[in-house]
């Protein structure tokens, strides 16, 4: 079948055989304030170098990670990605719109999905994972409502430690569904605070580690409390490196682990695509949302792979499948297994080290500075401080300087009244020079 | 034995059904691999969604085929789902109910009537 547009002709068949009189009648239900009445104010054609041209200058006004001393995470982390990555990723076999997911014909894809599984399995410390899902916020979100199937209980409990983007994508998403979220407010370092919340109706307590204040926690003793009162224990990580170093969530005791996989092989990209990982106990796969690659022998017994128990989705089981995700990241799930191929297991603890030690030092450097708290007793690569002024003014200060210095905790949670916290985080690329940097225009703006 | 023509049978023992789904049904699905029993305590009505079975590439509902209660489901499915391959219309039974009038059970096709309609299939 050649694709070709649609004429206006089919327009009005496909419009008569529905009984609508126009295109608009389908869009009802939208809200007359949310439609846009005319098209944007764009000129219908200009040559190509001046569209260069006019694209160059709008995408000089954003400042990139790589242009200076940069310590932002907050959820996504500036991290050297191989020419490799790159490289692979653009070849025309995976580089494409659509996921071919056939396994007469796409043998390649299925086999990175499958090596992508078994990585993800292997980091979370679970039995079995998926091909991915859109991001860390959305499977965080997919998890809690798994939970509900599994336990057919309607609450969940998130910790005050839990990204505030995540719980917001979580409560959205899940009050849809009907269930009750109760979110605790913004707490550094009491991820256990979850166990009090349980009833006899919590599906789920959603704990992170480490936290958006980049705190550390051993989940194993919230994991026993939550099964003894038969809820799940669902582990949220927004930095993968850290799986290199901590104990997996599989580990502690977690049925279902998310996290956000953007800090292995994939760029900071102004805020995605990225990819989500979704790992859990094999007895809930059945439950689990989202494409699921298998091994299996084809007819003349040579290993191959296909998708699995794909009954679970909505193009075979419409309104009773387990999600309404029947995609995935494919190509920054690619991303992220090509990365850590060349990583290795060596090397991703080698790399989670560095992370820390320079952590560490960006530590000591602004603990030297009178007015200045760390308030994060255990971290990875990130960590929150109190510092004397309001970080946002802070941050739009040092940017003036070049530097950016790092996230402010009102803009992820402005209801928090946690305006003089900032989190800032360092990885493999943060140098000395840029940590020197740093705290001199710190101490400049705080007039020392 | 009774049948419908959603193609569930129904077996009655004083007023517990026992009822699963034909040969026939089995036999087009292909391999089970995995199948959904209700929950004990369900109140169904005749024509109600119950169960749900899963072929290698299909997922199908299974309908009540009369009002009840819900007594018991096939617990024995959870691990071995091939029996309703192996034996659709006795061990691959999928749910026991408590039925509320027996006058459902009458209206069924009995097995010669539901050959009859597969014959015209």
């Amino acid at each position: 079948m050649r694709y070709l547009p649609l004429t206006p002709a089919d327009r009005t068949d496909m419009l008569s055989v529905i009984g609508a009189k126009s295109i608009d009648d389908l869009f009802v239900d939208v809200p007359g304030v949310a439609r846009k009445a005319e098209l944007f104010d764009l000129p219908l054609h200009a040559g190509e170098m001046e569209v260069e041209r006019e694209l160059a200058a709008l995408a000089a006004l954003n400042r990139p990670a790589g242009a200076g001393p940069f310590f932002c995470g907050a959820g996504a982390y500036k991290h050297h990605i191989p020419a490799t990555v790159d490289h692979v990723i653009q070849r025309s076999e995976f580089l494409t719109s659509y996921t071919p997911y056939q396994p007469e014909i796409a043998q390649g894809t299925l086999q990175v999905l499958f090596e992508f599984q078994t990585q993800v399995a292997a980091l979370t410390g679970l039995e079995v994972a998926n091909a991915s899902m859109y991001d860390g916020s959305t499977a965080c979100a997919e998890a809690v409502m798994m939970a509900q199937r599994v336990t057919r209980r309607n609450k969940a409990v998130l910790s005050g430690g839990l990204h505030p983007h995540y719980s917001a994508v979580t409560q959205t998403i899940a009050h849809a569904e009907g269930m009750e979220i109760n979110r605790l407010a913004a707490a550094i370092d009491a991820e256990a605070a979850v166990v009090a919340e349980i009833d006899s109706d919590t599906a789920c307590v959603v704990v992170q580690t480490p936290n958006a204040f980049g705190t550390v926690t051993d989940v194993t003793r919230i994991a026993e409390a939550a099964h003894a009162a038969g809820a799940l224990l669902i582990v949220v990580t927004t930095e993968a490196v850290s799986f290199g170093l901590l104990k997996s969530p599989g580990e502690m005791g977690a049925d279902i682990a998310v996290a956000e996989g953007q800090s292995i092989g994939v760029g900071l990209s102004y805020g995605g695509p990225y990819v989500g990982l979704f790992a859990c106990k094999e007895k809930y796969v059945r439950q689990m949302p989202g494409r699921l690659c298998g091994e299996t022998l084809d007819a003349e017994g040579r290993r191959g792979f296909v998708l699995t128990l794909s009954t679970r989705e909505q193009h075979i089981r419409r309104d009773k499948a387990t999600s309404n995700i029947c995609t995935n990241s494919g190509l920054c799930a690619l991303a992220f297994t090509i990365h850590l191929s060349l990583l290795g297991e060596r090397g991703l603890r080698d790399l989670a080290a560095l992370n820390h030690s320079r952590a560490r030092q960006l530590r000591d450097a602004l603990a030297a500075i009178p007015g200045v708290e760390i308030l994060t007793p255990r971290f990875f690569n990130e960590f929150a401080v109190r510092l004397p002024q309001d970080a946002a003014a802070v941050v739009e200060d040092l940017v003036g300087q070049g530097i950016i210095a790092g996230a402010p905790y009102s803009r992820l949670a402005p209801e928090a009244g946690l305006d003089d916290v900032l989190l800032v985080a360092a990885t493999e690329t943060t140098t000395e020079a840029d940590i020197a940097a740093l705290i001199a225009a710190m101490k400049g703006r705080f007039g020392q | 034995m009774r049948f419908t023509k959603d193609h569930e049978w129904v077996e009655l023992d004083g007023d517990i059904a026992t009822v699963g789904i034909t040969a026939y049904a089995a036999e087009q699905l292909g391999d089970v691999v995995f199948v959904e029993t209700p929950d004990v305590g369900k109140a169904l009505k005749g024509g109600d969604s119950m169960a749900v079975v899963e072929s290698v590439k299909a997922a199908s509902d299974v309908y009540a085929p009369l009002s009840g209660e819900v007594v018991e489901g096939n617990a024995a499915l959870g691990d071995a789902p091939e029996t309703v391959n192996d034996q659709p219309e006795g061990l691959g039974w999928f749910a026991k109910i408590r039925i509320a009038d027996k006058a459902e059970f009458e209206a069924l096709m009995d097995r010669a009537a539901y050959e009859a309609y597969l014959g015209t299939l």
